[in-house]
């Protein structure tokens, strides 16, 4: 958009930040803010790249972080918490002599940045000290920009009372349903604004808006209990998004299902052909494809806690790795309108970006940052960064992060039930169970909510204690069957952790539903 | 160095962080605006500090300083809270009033109690200079001596590929209640874990240590083991899974136990959807639940522990007897659910107890994880199994079922075949279904125990028909 950083700070949601707190503006509904102005921010963010400068840094970049989280959660008729909080603090990055140095500090004075400034310059020059190889950044434009989430509604502007009676209203529909002895139900609100600033001159400011609904019934019955989730996927979108659920007039649909597994049939182990919904395949294609195609992992950077990839040496792997079929098509993204890593720069101003990871079945390239581009440019042609590097918060560092990484859809207009039709013996696989995957993302065990069994075409009853366990490669090339555009869905997760200290990342992954051959089931319910 | 935080009202705060006094004057400013029936103010204050490595040099490192505070606020039977780090006048009032009115507005809890008055704490120093001043240049220094190590020792495999962390926090939590409750506790903790790869990429070892002190943890020593366990790791066979005796070092006990703390919740046990919930109504309290050689306590106060004494409402933190002798002793309770059932409150869900502040500390909770140990040590477990399975750690547990607290999770860095005593064989990592109460049912031995983080001390344990489920090509 063409218009400055000034004016849409002054027209903007962000704008409400600006002026000076007045306590009988004290809405439950919209939390005053606390003072702050944009010449602050500004002169702040200026004397901590100066300093920095000052200090020896041949680059620094400073970002300020003003964070606003808020959650409720409730069971049955009773709130368990309302909490609502706010974050606010500059961090500081810098290369001296190669190496890079990272300090944050709350104190939001001059004297406070000035000295995280000098703070990080020495923790540069400290790494300098164990430090083989000088630091490059990809190269990469100079902008000054201003984008925020579109929105119709802040989900932070709601006023509390009305989620909690969303929420309680989506308990009450459930709670009548024979069975439901328990009911959670739950809202997770974000509003951050991101100013960041480099010493080549990049300065952006971005509002970033998210909401992650939750809903779960118990039932008790039958001597035991079981429990159903529905997938409510977080999103980047406004208020509209929640109401769009209807959790209230889905409640009792959702919460019939754990009735309805107490009385479910425990699987068979063996070898089945699943049919994976998209509320269940995202979160596989998050562990199996997300990860490990982040080059950070593949150089043996996250060795020490989220581990490697399997799929490395790069040169080993880009344009040569059959990861699956030719109707296998996976991209990296960073604009899809809805989605939790949407963007507009990431947090070293590259421009949100959208590439082929993998390209009719064959691996083509990384998630990277301009600190790793160069080291595969090469073999993939690419010399830019693909605009992954984002800190969860003002007092994290940023570092290499997912974006969005989606199996898109194929091109006939294929539907669910068109692929239990042709199915003669399998299992569907719906929403996100339990999920575990090794540290260099080969071997995975998943688990849902609700599985079918399918025999002849047809859905001929529940199954209960299913995970599904194989090995990244051989499960994405047995996918032999994948949905048209309108059974795509976006799923995704709040909170992806990777990072030492460990950092949160909201990223979506979109997908058709999609058929596995004879992948291997195991059954979960052994009894102590 | 870190002892004598500045004051927070002559200017910036520098690198330190709320003494007593500092956050008894911060709690009582910010009660000061309180109209509610009543306040509650939790203050989180801290410094950490981290280096982190790989390819055997410095790759990121950072320091941050930070002050937050959180009012709860209560009118009636109704709640709620607020959170800022933005700590002038302007901004406390309004938090304060941001919590009053979110707490008008919600709904009342029937479950409410009301703040606490003052009360007795344990005594417990968990505080430690050595951990406080470990600033970017004794980082750098460990960093180098743990990676100058790990090359040495694994000089046999070829060039060692050297990856780890390094982190530091010291701070302070406090609470403060319209009732007249202050309560403040300064705690530190330190943790180094470090990953080796061979070259030819078929070997990977891992170690680490964490503890309040870091005056006890030797880096050089870590990066030793790890180099070594990676070298020994290289060219892993593969076995047919299935039930194995195995020999668990305290890590991987750590990792496969955490999981059973959360099942000693006494409301979800009471209310029928525990772990040791009885079909028909009724717990299994009382009852042998696992071998009788195992006992599994929290306990702010003990030694090995050093845990904040107290929770975040201000509940004393007491010991909790989960498991004695292998009988279901204790549940961890609320307030509530104390009252309701004529409990004294825990104050501990057997949380690992607070890591300092830093922005990220907070309040731990809970009084520490401890599983009393036997005499021997690895080896000698090692040593008295005729045909088994070392496993170093584990990684990526999930739960499967709650009922059974049945988890899955894989084997990393260091799994090893072992007959008639010795160690002969790198095995290929293992993916396994199994669940913690299985697992103390089926114990041979239990060994020395030792801590393997602020706030946990586990022992290694050698187990029958431990359930390997699949293979996994991930080294």
């Amino acid at each position: 958009m063409p218009f400055n950083r000034r004016d849409f700070l002054k027209t903007s949601a962000a704008a409400t930040a600006l002026v000076i707190a007045d306590p009988k503006c004290a809405l439950a509904a919209g939390r005053p803010p606390a003072r702050w102005s944009e010449t602050e921010a500004d002169e702040l963010m200026a004397a901590a790249l100066s300093a920095a400068r000052s200090a020896g840094a041949s680059y620094a970049d400073v970002r300020i972080g003003r964070y606003r989280r808020q959650s409720i959660g409730t069971r049955e008729r009773q709130i368990t918490g309302v909490s609502d909080s706010e974050s606010y603090g500059m961090g500081v990055r810098t290369i001296v002599n190669g190496a890079w140095g990272f300090a944050a500090t709350s104190q939001m004075t001059t004297d406070g940045v000035v000295k995280v400034a000098r703070d990080a310059a020495r923790l540069s020059r400290a790494a300098g000290t164990v430090q083989k190889r000088k630091i490059e950044l990809a190269p990469t434009p100079v902008v000054n920009g201003n984008w925020q989430t579109p929105v119709k509604r802040d989900p932070l502007d709601v006023p509390i009372e009305d989620k909690v009676a969303l929420l309680f209203a989506a308990n009450d529909a459930a709670l009548k349903v024979p069975g439901i002895r328990f009911v959670n139900s739950g809202l997770q609100l974000l509003r951050e604004i991101k100013m960041y600033a480099n010493s080549e001159g990049t300065q952006t400011t971005q509002t970033f808006i998210r909401v992650g609904p939750s809903f779960t019934a118990t039932a008790i019955g039958n001597g035991g209990f079981q429990q159903y989730g529905e997938e409510l996927a977080p999103r980047g979108q406004g208020w509209e998004y929640v109401e769009s659920l209807n959790m209230p007039g889905n409640a009792a649909k959702w919460a019939s299902l754990a009735v309805e597994k107490l009385g479910a049939r425990s699987v068979e182990p063996g070898r089945y052909d699943l049919i994976i919904t998209p509320e269940n395949l995202w979160l596989t294609i998050h562990e199996s494809i997300g990860h490990p195609t982040e080059l950070d992992r593949a150089l043996g950077y996250e060795a020490n806690f989220a581990g490697t990839s399997f799929i490395a040496p790069p040169e080993a792997q880009i344009g040569k790795l059959k990861y699956g079929k030719p109707l296998m098509n996976i991209q990296g993204d960073r604009t899809q309108e809805g989605s939790l890593a949407r963007c507009a720069w990431d947090d070293e101003g590259v421009a949100a970006d959208s590439w082929l990871l993998i390209d009719k079945g064959i691996f083509r390239d990384y998630q990277t940052t301009r600190e790793q581009a160069g080291t595969i440019k090469a073999l993939t042609g690419v010399s830019k960064s693909h605009g992954c590097s984002f800190a969860d918060s003002w007092d994290s560092v940023q570092f290499q992060r997912m974006p969005n990484v989606s199996l898109m859809p194929g091109e006939q207009n294929i539907s669910m039930n068109d692929i239990i039709a042709a199915t003669d013996r399998g299992i569907v696989i719906k929403n996100r169970g339990s999920w575990s995957i090794d540290h260099q993302r080969y071997n995975f065990q998943f688990s849902g909510q609700a599985y079918y069994e399918v025999r002849g075409g047809k859905i001929t009853g529940m199954l209960k204690d299913v995970a599904y366990q194989s090995t990244t490669p051989v499960f994405w090339n047995s996918m032999d069957m994948i949905g048209g555009k309108d059974s795509y869905w976006l799923g995704g997760s709040f909170g992806d952790g990777k990072g030492q200290p460990a950092q949160s990342n909201s990223v979506s992954h979109g997908c058709p539903p999609a058929r596995f051959r004879q992948v291997n089931v195991v059954n979960t319910g052994r009894e102590a | 160095m870190r002892s004598e935080p500045k004051s927070l009202f002559d200017g910036a705060l520098d690198d330190e962080f709320l003494t007593r006094d500092q956050a008894r004057a911060l709690a009582d400013r910010v009660l000061a605006f309180a109209k509610a029936d009543e306040t509650r103010v939790n203050i989180s204050t801290g410094w950490a500090g981290n280096t982190r490595f790989a390819g055997n040099e410095i790759t990121t490192s950072g320091g941050t300083t930070d002050t937050s505070i959180t009012v709860t606020s209560t009118i009636g039977r109704r709640r709620a809270s607020s959170e800022t780090n933005i700590l002038d006048d302007a901004s406390l009032r309004r938090t304060v009033e941001f919590a009053e009115s979110l707490a008008r507005l919600s709904p009342e809890n029937p479950e409410l109690v009301p703040e606490l008055g003052a009360q007795d704490y344990a005594a417990v120093s968990s505080y430690f200079e050595s951990t406080a001043g470990l600033d970017p240049e004794k980082r750098a220094v460990a960093a180098k001596a743990a990676i100058d190590a790990a090359e040495a020792a694994g000089r046999s495999a070829g060039s060692i590929f050297v990856a780890g962390f390094l982190q530091a926090n010291a701070g302070a939590n406090a609470v403060a209640t319209s009732r007249g409750l202050f309560a403040y506790h300064r705690t530190s903790s330190a943790n180094l874990g470090i990953t080796a790869r061979t070259p030819d990429g078929t070997g990977s070892g891992w170690s680490s240590a964490g503890a309040r002190d870091w005056g006890v943890v030797d880096a050089a020593a870590l990066g030793r083991t790890a180099a070594q366990k990676a070298a020994a790791s290289r060219n892993p066979k593969a076995i047919e899974p299935g039930l194995y005796t195995v020999v668990l070092e305290p890590a991987a006990v750590s990792d496969i136990i955490g999981g059973l703390f959360f099942t000693f919740n006494a409301r979800a046990n009471d209310e029928g959807r525990g772990t040791f919930s009885k079909p028909g109504g009724g717990t299994k309290l009382g009852e042998k639940i696992a071998d009788e050689r195992v006992t599994i306590y929290s306990d702010p106060a003990d030694p090995q522990l050093l845990a904040q004494p107290f929770a975040q409402d201000g509940t004393p933190v007491r010991r909790v007897t989960f498991i004695e002798n292998g009988i279901l002793k204790e549940f961890s309770y609320d307030r509530f659910w104390a009252q309701k059932q004529g409990k004294t409150p825990t104050g501990a869900g057997g949380g690992f107890g607070g890591g300092g502040g830093g922005g990220g500390g907070g309040f731990g909770g809970g009084g520490g994880q401890k599983i009393v140990g036997g005499t021997k040590s690895v080896d000698e477990l090692i040593a008295s199994t005729k045909r088994g399975i070392l496993v170093t750690h584990f990684f990526y547990i999930r739960p499967l079922d709650q009922r059974t607290v049945m988890l899955t999770g894989l084997t990393r860095d260091g799994t090893f075949l072992i007959e008639n005593g010795k160690i002969t064989q790198a095995l290929k990592n293992f993916r396994w279904n199994e669940s913690p109460l299985f697992l103390l049912n089926k114990i041979d031995e239990i060994g020395k125990a030792e801590p393997v983080g602020a706030g946990q001390v586990m022992p290694s344990i050698k187990a029958r028909d431990f359930n390997f489920s699949s293979l996994s090509d991930a080294v």
